[in-house]
């Protein structure tokens, strides 16, 4: 039953990200990202992990994505691009060959790390599953104690970096009359939303 | 593994415990044919009593030739809307055009089934007996319950989006982004409010949540109105309902995001709105009220639940109509301003003091104290609000920029 589950997750998992790199338009390219987002939700459901299937959808599909598309919509970009010609001169070439690398390191990583499961003991795993605690405590635990500090720091970050885009923005906005700056005016209200 | 299975997707229901054999399967079935068509059968209801309650409330007479009362009426239209021809822009994209109503139907639908309907909350934990099998009157129970609310929620917003967009005309499109804006804004003020009703049951599992409610111990009252009140303006503006409703503001937009819908496609819109106005009633039932919780005035133990939550469940419907009758629609910036600078404050700053008072009781602390400080500290806070609101406010009057959401999306479409 896992099994299947996870066949089915999968697949749409993998057809969504193709279509998130291969689809012309960007709206259905972001759309092929809900996709896949949705496929990991279930599967993080089938390992059990609940809060974190929740969380996927909420902040990923039910926000992040939104904002995309928003964007997109916003800044009227949802048109047909021409690829024909190359912006940076060996982009293409290039970036075949990163790919290939980053596949290549993935793989290895993927194939050590399931010879050093299958070498240590299941007990190490197990202990953790029969836990008493939900999955909800645990990463509670985890977020609010071992890495408090980390987890603190990220939120002054992520507040910087919001202040920082409303300051960048309003500086424009005092110095340029709006009318006559069109594409000022529409980052504007991206960044702003 | 048939067990996990279970436990997976329907949740901490008794039914599962046994492992999954051809009663369970077949009891299940039944919940969700049960929830299905009287999710069906109610938003044909809904549809009839708010036309009628609201022609009551502007003294006309309202639907009254199909059936008794006219409560035919929708019906009536459905089969209208059926044989209508269906219509697709010639600049519209097809594919995400057919996708939209559908991803605005089923997280409607899918909401619903998480809310217990009835069951015995005096005492029990909501259980009962059916065909030899115990279990929840709820379709299933996951262990993150008020989530997956949340999560179909935000999926919610797809639909409208989207809907908008592929329509690919220009009043459909500033719906459906003054719409996406607004469903993200308060769903920020919805969870923050609904927070509060976790702290205090400590579970996320909506039958969780209702039995710690059981015997008159209402969040409602347990947490002392206010997250109720935000729960239930985010809930309308959620809804894009009256005085929300700028998503469909049809002077301005002519009719809004499903401008260019017609037959079927409309009316799968059409049903996806009201149901999401009865879920959205029956998860506040959930959360604030107690659930199917009341006492047992019949003979019969699962009725007396079923009734009370149908009695709940109709206030709010009652109270839903009775918005949109008497509260005229509000502009576009007061509604940013409602949801950003006083819901989220609000409901935030109510999260610390229920927080600061419950840690004060365990700890064995002055609670007086405690809330007296907390007040303070959340009193300066308020005022650093207030201060930057003002020094924002400032900024665009010199660079004669007004702030109005609708002229800077029409200066870029």
């Amino acid at each position: 039953m896992e099994a299947a589950v996870f066949i089915v997750c999968a697949a749409i998992v993998l057809a969504g990200s193709l279509g998130v790199v291969l689809a012309r338009n960007p709206v259905h390219a972001a759309l092929s990202l809900v996709g896949t987002l949705f496929g990991m939700a279930v599967l993080f459901l089938n390992l059990e992990a609940h809060f974190l299937a929740a969380v996927q959808i909420i902040v990923y599909a039910g926000a992040i994505v939104v904002l995309f598309l928003f964007v997109i919509m916003l800044l009227g970009v949802d048109r047909l691009e021409d690829i024909s010609v190359e912006p940076i001169f060996g982009q293409r070439v290039l970036a075949i060959f990163v790919g290939l690398v980053g596949f290549g390191l993935g793989a290895t990583y993927i194939v050590v790390s399931v010879a050093e499961v299958q070498n240590t003991s299941a007990g190490v795993a197990s202990a953790y599953l029969t836990r008493p605690l939900s999955n909800l405590h645990e990463i509670a635990e985890v977020l609010f104690f071992d890495y408090v500090y980390a987890f603190e720091a990220t939120a002054v970050l992520l507040t910087i970096s919001v202040v920082g885009a409303v300051v960048m923005t309003r500086r424009m906005a005092r110095n340029q009359q709006p009318e006559n700056q069109l594409t000022n005016q529409s980052s504007n209200t991206a960044s702003e939303d | 593994m048939t067990l996990s299975l279970g436990h997976v997707v329907f949740g901490l229901d008794p039914l599962y415990l046994g492992g999954v054999g051809l009663d369970e399967v077949f009891i299940t079935l039944l919940k969700v044919v049960v929830a299905f068509g009287l999710l069906l059968m109610s938003v044909m209801l809904m549809i009839w009593f708010e036309r009628k309650l609201i022609s009551d409330m502007q003294n006309r007479i309202g639907p009254s030739l199909a059936g008794p009362f006219g409560v035919f009426q929708t019906l009536a239209d459905g089969i209208k809307l059926f044989f209508k021809e269906d219509l697709i822009p010639e600049r519209s994209d097809r594919l995400v055009f057919k996708l939209a109503p559908y991803l605005s139907l089923v997280p409607a639908f899918l909401v619903f089934a998480v809310v217990p309907v009835g069951g015995d909350f005096n005492g029990g934990d909501g259980r009962v007996t059916i065909f030899g099998h115990d279990t929840f009157l709820q379709v299933a129970d996951p262990p993150v319950g008020i989530l997956f609310v949340l999560a179909m929620s935000s999926l919610a917003v797809y639909g409208v989006m989207l809907a908008g967009w592929s329509s690919g005309s220009k009043y459909p499109l500033l719906a459906s982004v003054r719409a996406s804006a607004q469903m993200v804004s308060y769903e920020a003020a919805l969870g923050l409010s609904l927070v509060a009703v976790l702290l205090k049951s400590g579970s996320l599992s909506t039958n969780q949540i209702v039995s710690e409610q059981s015997v008159w111990n209402w969040n409602l009252w347990v947490t002392w109105l206010v997250p109720m009140v935000v729960f239930l303006i985010a809930a309308t503006a959620e809804l894009n309902r009256p005085p929300f409703d700028l998503v469909e503001a049809e002077q301005e937009l002519v009719g809004g995001f499903h401008t260019e819908y017609s037959s079927l496609r409309f009316a799968l819109f059409f049903l996806a709105e009201f149901m999401n106005t009865i879920t959205m009633s029956a998860i506040i039932v959930t959360l604030f009220l107690g659930g199917p919780n009341g006492p047992d005035f019949t003979t019969v133990g699962w009725l007396s639940g079923v009734l009370w939550f149908f009695i709940k469940l109709m206030l709010f419907l009652f109270i839903f109509v009775w918005f949109r009758a008497t509260l005229p629609r509000i502009r576009y910036d007061q509604l940013m301003d409602l949801g950003w600078k006083l819901l989220i404050p609000v409901s935030l700053g109510w999260l610390m003091l229920l927080a600061c008072y419950d840690i004060a009781g365990d700890r064995g602390w002055n609670r007086a104290a405690v809330v007296v400080v907390t007040l303070v500290v959340m009193a300066g806070l308020a005022g650093l609000l207030v201060l930057a609101l003002r020094a924002a406010k400032q900024k665009p009057k010199d660079a004669h920029d007004d702030t109005s959401y609708e002229r800077k999306a029409t200066w870029v479409t």
